[in-house]
């Protein structure tokens, strides 16, 4: 093994970056406004997307973050700051999740009382599909994911300065107790920001499906994050092929277990044929939805599926950062697939608007700002981890 | 001592993995080529220290991983879709969703023992699956809690001294001279072994057989089963006459069973009297049997003109002449007994069911042939005045 020595000079990220969040931040925020006054419903409905797509971000980060404590991990240690940074996301949700809670009445067809009142199906769901129990649920769930992010987080940042060893252990022990909450808690944010636009379908396995697409997503916006900084030399000179490769493998991982999740409900579906739950995949092979229903299998499976298979392309950083955005994109056309057609105009096939493309801008902005505002409190690396030389020293 | 004996190598063993790494860096940059790294569990980094390149065992299982999926698929297709097609499900007889689960078993499955398998032929270099470092302190200790490196004789550089002095030079434990074993022999073809094999393979396949065929029919209580009864289709042990049952005294009648006594007579010269009224119930009912059991071939209007004309012995119709000539008792005969190509209807329809019958074709063949009173009795039940 290399015996790096290593000497850790904090690096201020540049303050281009900043500026840079701040410019596509207010100019996805304006176009995003604009949209709201042209088409509310649409706007909402693009607004959850963007939504569903940052939370993906921050809580798999954070996920990520307790599976390397309690699984011990080496190798992804040295660069564990930047699903931290990430993970900064989970507290701002609280004010990222108004605008949802607001409209929700645009959103949720079980959020009608009229409606409500002559369905039985809805009437037997109510005791759960309630405006009020929704609103608990939400902020219960975001106020724990940002009580662990800020435990799990200070615990860290303090082991830079005092190299205590039983930081780690503590942080062990939140990770085993968050792993947990985060299995139940990501499962019925999915039922309930997702599932719930189609109040009368059901799919046991939905949680697990967006969990898949998260691990996914936050892997894709970590791996960029960190060629990003590898390009412009914070990682050097320790940063090897061999944890580029760890990266990509692991994202190889989730892509065929987010295909297998995928499939596994659909087969399912599929072959009972029960018309209650096989119409939410119809209303997805309608009209134009059928070709992004097509796109999303190639573009979320089968193209990333044979770029990763080969070990050069999890160790080529050019490569690597093409699959990796290649993957954020894939993502973000999966949550527009699962919300956009509930919308009710975009049941009988997809219409393309301009507002479809602006609120992401404005969430890269923010994920991009926010990202920055977290580093800048912070050393790139967590320099009193005990398992850091280990981590700098991995090899395949 | 050992001059005789050919040399394989000479190995060393080490402590730690750190230093085990270190010599293997240091033997590949000193231009060894023959010469492999022994551990007890996988070290990380050995790859790069011993400069190994990547393996093309990948290969073997990427063309083995697609021909599985193309065979699971061509497998399912020609069973499914070309040689026995069964609708299941409501699915097309090619329903691939449905397929994907057995393709995916069969890619997996077919790419790891084949991936398996060539790695045992290629590196055991079958069948010669003796090594020279097999049954030696060495191995012993490098399967244990040390960790070795081995230089190969057939390397060019290879020189018994200088080769001990640089593994010394490299704070090895010990180092020791490995020879290759005085008979050359290859053990899986040895007589010893294959009958091991056989034996083994008599085992496994008399158990297996024995399990699936007898262990699990064994019944776990037979006092139920091994009764005295009658079983279909063989000898009951009840009566000396292997029958179940005793013969019936000759002349019993069954309980609500009147025997027909004009019973398979073809023109019998008398018939019974019919003995219910043609009322509105037994017309109804008769209407209903009818419409099960003759229309089929007598056609909804006893025309004779069901979907069998054509296809079969026209069935006749019931206004002919000499139909509504029968007299009731003849009708009955006929659905009783048979005629011609018509079964007899016995068993199927009851005795009183098959006089409604009769009452119900009476019904039909007056109306067909209605006469002119008729018209006029029909007009005054309904109440009308028009007479004409």
């Amino acid at each position: 093994m290399s015996q790096t020595d290593f000497h850790y000079q904090k690096k201020e990220l540049p303050a281009s970056l900043s500026r840079l969040g701040i410019i596509i931040f207010v100019v996805g925020t304006v176009l995003s406004l604009l949209a709201f006054f042209v088409d509310q419903e649409r706007a909402i409905f693009n607004y959850l997307v963007t939504y569903m797509m940052i939370v993906s971000i921050g809580l798999g980060s954070l996920f990520l973050i307790g599976l390397e404590y309690i699984a011990g991990a080496d190798w992804s240690t040295p660069i564990r700051r930047i699903p931290e940074f990430f993970a900064m996301l989970l507290p701002v949700l609280l004010v990222l999740v108004i605008p949802l809670l607001v409209f929700n009445h645009d959103l949720f067809h079980w959020a009608h009382k009229e409606a409500v009142a002559d369905d039985k199906i809805l009437q037997g769901k109510a005791p759960y599909l309630n405006v009020t129990f929704f609103i608990v649920r939400t902020f219960v769930f975001i106020g724990l994911w940002s009580l662990f992010y800020w435990m799990m987080v200070r615990n860290s940042r303090k082991q830079d300065e005092t190299k205590d060893q039983t930081l780690t252990k503590k942080n062990i022990r939140l990770g085993a107790i968050f792993i947990p909450v985060f299995a139940l808690s990501i499962t019925f944010t999915a039922i309930d920001f997702m599932m719930s636009l189609e109040p009368h379908w059901f799919s046991t396995i939905y949680g697990v499906y967006y969990f898949a697409g998260t691990v996914v997503a936050s892997l894709a916006a970590i791996t960029i994050a960190v060629l990003k900084l590898k390009e412009k030399g914070y990682f050097s000179p320790w940063m090897t092929d061999d944890h580029l490769f760890s990266l990509g493998a692991l994202m190889f991982a989730f892509i065929n277990f987010w295909a297998y999740i995928a499939f596994s409900q659909f087969m399912l579906i599929w072959y009972a044929d029960l018309p209650e739950e096989t119409f939410w995949y119809l209303i997805r092979w309608e009209g134009g939805w059928v070709f992004i229903s097509i796109l999303l299998m190639i573009v979320h499976f089968f193209v990333p599926y044979f770029a990763l298979l080969t070990q050069p392309s999890k160790m080529n950083p050019k490569r690597l950062k093409f699959i990796a955005i290649w993957l954020l994109f894939a993502h973000l056309l999966d949550m527009f697939w699962l919300i956009m057609p509930n919308m009710g105009s975009m049941k009988n096939g997809y219409v393309f608007s301009w507002i479809d493309l602006v609120f992401p801008i404005a969430g890269t902005g923010l994920v991009i700002l926010v990202f920055a505002f977290a580093a800048k409190k912070a050393n790139l690396i967590p320099i009193g981890d005990p398992k850091l030389k280990r981590g700098i020293d991995f090899h395949l | 001592m050992h001059n005789d004996k050919k040399i394989y190598g000479i190995a060393a063993t080490f402590k730690t993995p750190d230093e085990i790494i270190n010599a293997a860096k240091k033997v590949s940059s000193a231009g060894y080529i023959q010469y492999d790294v022994n551990t007890p569990y996988p070290v990380h980094g050995m790859d790069a220290a011993m400069k190994i390149k990547p393996s093309k065992l990948g290969f073997v299982t990427l063309v083995m991983g697609l021909a599985g999926a193309a065979l699971a698929l061509l497998m399912m297709y020609y069973m499914m879709s070309v040689d026995y097609p069964m609708v299941i499900g409501g699915k097309p007889f090619f329903a691939l969703p449905a397929f994907i689960p057995v393709t995916f078993e069969l890619t997996v499955l077919l790419a790891t023992l084949s991936t398996v398998g060539a790695m045992i032929a290629l590196f055991f270099r079958l069948p010669d699956n003796q090594h020279p470092l097999h049954d030696t302190a060495y191995m012993k200790s490098v399967s244990g809690d040390k960790f070795g490196l081995v230089i190969e004789a057939s390397d060019v550089k290879f020189d018994e001294k200088s080769v001990t002095d640089f593994l010394k030079s490299l704070h090895a434990l010990n180092t020791e001279i490995i020879y290759y074993p005085e008979e050359v022999a290859y053990p899986i073809f040895q007589p010893k072994f294959i009958m091991f094999l056989i034996a083994i393979s008599v085992v496994v396949s008399g158990g297996t057989y024995f399990m699936l065929n007898k262990l699990v029919y064994m019944t776990p209580f037979n006092w139920m089963m091994d009764q005295d009864k009658l079983t279909p289709q063989k000898p009951s042990e009840l009566f000396a006459d292997g029958r179940g049952m005793r013969t019936p005294v000759e002349g019993t009648v069954a309980q609500g069973f009147i025997p027909y006594p004009y019973k398979g007579q073809t023109n019998p010269t008398e018939v019974l009297a019919n003995p219910f009224l043609p009322t509105k119930e037994n017309i109804a009912l008769g209407k209903a049997k009818y419409f099960t059991y003759c229309t089929p071939c007598h056609g909804d209007f006893a025309d004779g003109d069901s979907r069998l004309r054509g296809q079969f012995p026209n069935p006749p119709t019931l206004h002919s002449k000499r139909a509504r000539d029968f007299s009731d008792g003849m009708i009955y005969h006929i659905i009783t007994n048979g005629q011609n190509v018509m079964p007899s209807y016995a068993s199927q329809i009851t005795r009183d069911e098959r006089w409604a019958i009769v009452n119900y074709v009476r019904v039909l063949q007056r109306a067909k042939n209605a006469s002119d009173a008729d018209l006029i009795d029909m007009n005054k039940e309904a109440g009308s005045n028009v007479a004409n």
